[in-house]
């Protein structure tokens, strides 16, 4: 080889060195770029967030404007009680489908109800609103809990249903053997065996569907609608703190934008601790 | 298929399990039939292809419901989002599945799923007192005082600089919709067999070339599938970008100006839609939404399925 060849090449080799660094750099400022707002909103929650955020808060209905103080007790109970209520109704739905899906695969309807159910959890949630604005809201003649419990519900289902789903399939297959080689039937196998080995998990999951649910106001605002007052009735319109925070939020009150910023550290805190709790759920 | 049904108790068990879980095939039957019925007032009015091109949406003098500003209100700025997020989130996914070590993989794994899980409002609330009077007074504002000094005849096209409008929304939703491309594109990477890398690397290529050649090609189809769920996400989202639009009637032909999409108009004005035909003109909206929505949500996952099947059968 000549010189002159030898040079080109490892020219040619020092080109590729470099643009495999540049590459990695470039790598490295979309990572960045890609978490940055987290960063930001994380950031200002925290900032904002705690100054607002006092007993008051927990303990007090919110104020007219113009008067000082007060918290968001009404929205903090009615996002526990709309949100639960939500859960209960999903609950036999989404878990039945995960079930059908995992252990029964060669069921005819199984591939349809996956299908349906992945399509159903990327629908815009403000869909779901609608829904149960027609199903329920319309027919009983008001805005109600109830309404929102059924848009939030029929919005955990597909989340709650795909969780099943996975954790069942992780359940080993040597257990379900064991059960059926001991004379179980299959579905004494699956209730007493696969479900209490998968708990952890399914308990994972469902809180996950519930934090999704606390953290959406897209189909409550003409479902449930908002109330300034602490309510238990579930015929009523009630607040939820998603719901609130973006009147607070669109209102021109400085008050009240402080309270719009203790509600979303709550949201984001509640956000943050159940997933690292089904974290450390899923790790055990 | 037989031990299905050999039990009593099993029959009973595959029963009501079907039934429950039928549940699901209902709802989403439920939620095109209702949300088809709901707009049939509107949509017969103003015709099912009149609706979807009309630009006039005036509800109170004229009762004309034309859909198209919201529409391409969605399209442009769900796309724009789109592409905007589409190579930080490749980025992420790279970084995560190739490069960085696993604690700090981990790491950003729950940051991205984090950044999903955080609501849509909170977003809002900060683009509102945040990122709204940044994007004013360090983009907005120099760009227009730049561009009526030297190209007036752009002035028509940047709006008003007020922070609140197209451009605020879709950088805000860039950034929610990362995960969902990311998350996806990861999977996908990580699925593409050792092998591969470890003949790219026998030959000599530097990491890039094994990426570019070796893993990203056979990576293509779940990437796609992410970006498709992503935009999914986008078209549908609301509340955060209700907060920040600016929420106009007009067609969004401005960038800084405000604009409206099928989502946040429909999170507007339902609550002061009194009649009948504006209420069903909005629910009409909604069945667009919910065709669109649920064609992207099967396209993203038919992709899917095909990156499934090739990641087993290359293993």
């Amino acid at each position: 080889m000549t010189n002159a060849a030898a040079k080109t090449k490892e020219l040619a080799l020092r080109a590729r060195y470099r643009r495999d660094r540049f590459m990695q750099a470039l790598v490295g400022l979309g990572t960045v770029l890609a978490l940055l707002v987290l960063f930001l909103v994380m950031a200002y929650a925290l900032l904002k967030g705690v100054s607002a955020l006092n007993l008051d808060f927990f303990t007090h209905d919110m104020r007219p404007p113009g008067e000082a103080g007060g918290g968001l007790r009404q929205a903090i109970v009615g996002t526990l009680i709309v949100d639960g209520l939500a859960l209960l109704l999903a609950l036999p739905f989404g878990l039945a489908a995960g079930i059908l899906m995992a252990e029964y695969k060669e069921h005819p309807l199984a591939p349809v109800v996956r299908l349906l159910g992945d399509t159903m959890n990327g629908m815009p949630a403000i869909l779901f609103g609608l829904l149960a604005f027609i199903l329920v809201v319309k027919p009983m003649g008001g805005f109600s809990a109830l309404s929102g419990s059924v848009a939030l519900g029929f919005l955990m289902v597909p989340i709650i249903a795909r969780a099943t789903e996975g954790v069942l399939l992780l359940v080993p297959r040597e257990i379900r053997e064991a059960g059926l080689a001991l004379g179980l039937p299959r579905w004494r196998v699956i209730l007493s065996l696969v479900l209490p080995t998968a708990r952890a998990g399914l308990v994972t999951g469902v809180m996950l569907a519930f934090a999704r649910a606390a953290g959406e106001a897209a189909p409550l605002l003409f479902t449930a609608f908002g109330n300034p007052f602490l309510s238990f009735d579930l015929l009523k319109p009630m607040d939820t703190l998603p719901l609130r925070l973006f009147q607070f939020a669109i209102s021109p009150y400085d008050d009240w934008h402080r309270l719009a910023w203790g509600a979303g550290l709550v949201l984001f805190a509640l956000i943050v601790l159940s997933s690292a709790l089904a974290r450390l759920a899923i790790r055990r | 298929m037989k031990r299905l049904y050999t039990h009593f108790g099993d029959r009973l068990f595959a029963l009501v399990l079907v039934l429950l879980a039928s549940g699901v095939i209902l709802a989403a039957f439920l939620m095109a039939y209702e949300l088809y019925k709901g707009g049939s007032l509107a949509l017969s009015k103003e015709g099912f292809w009149g609706f979807l091109v009309g630009v006039k949406w005036d509800p109170v003098i004229e009762k004309s419901f034309g859909a198209w500003p919201y529409v391409l209100g969605t399209l442009i700025v769900s796309l724009s989002a789109l592409f905007l997020s589409f190579f930080p989130a490749l980025a992420a996914a790279i970084f995560a599945a190739e490069y960085a070590p696993r604690w700090l993989a981990q790491i950003i794994n729950y940051l991205l799923d984090l950044t999903a899980a955080v609501p849509s409002v909170v977003y809002g609330l900060w683009g509102i007192f945040v990122m709204a009077p940044w994007i004013r007074d360090h983009l907005m504002l120099p760009t227009y005082l730049w561009a009526a000094e030297q190209a007036p005849w752009l002035l028509p096209f940047l709006g008003n600089p007020s922070g609140y409008g197209l451009l605020t929304a879709i950088l805000i939703l860039a950034a929610m919709v990362v995960p969902f491309t990311a998350a996806l594109a990861r999977d996908a990477i990580q699925l593409v067999p050792k092998e591969q890398r470890e003949a790219a690397y026998a030959l000599g290529a530097t990491r890039w070339e094994v990426l570019r050649l070796a893993v990203l090609p056979l990576a293509r189809a779940g990437i796609l599938a992410g970006a498709f769920l992503a935009l999914a996400r986008a078209m549908g989202e609301t509340m955060a970008v209700t907060m920040v639009i600016g929420n106009s009637h007009k067609l969004p032909y401005t960038l800084f100006g405000g604009a409206a999409t099928m989502p946040s108009v429909i999170a507007n004005e339902f609550t002061e839609a009194v009649e009948d035909l504006h209420l069903s003109a909005l629910i009409a909206v909604g069945f667009y939404l919910f065709v669109v929505s649920f064609l992207v949500n099967l396209l993203a996952g038919y992709v899917l399925r095909r990156q499934e099947a090739l990641a087993r059968g290359v293993r």
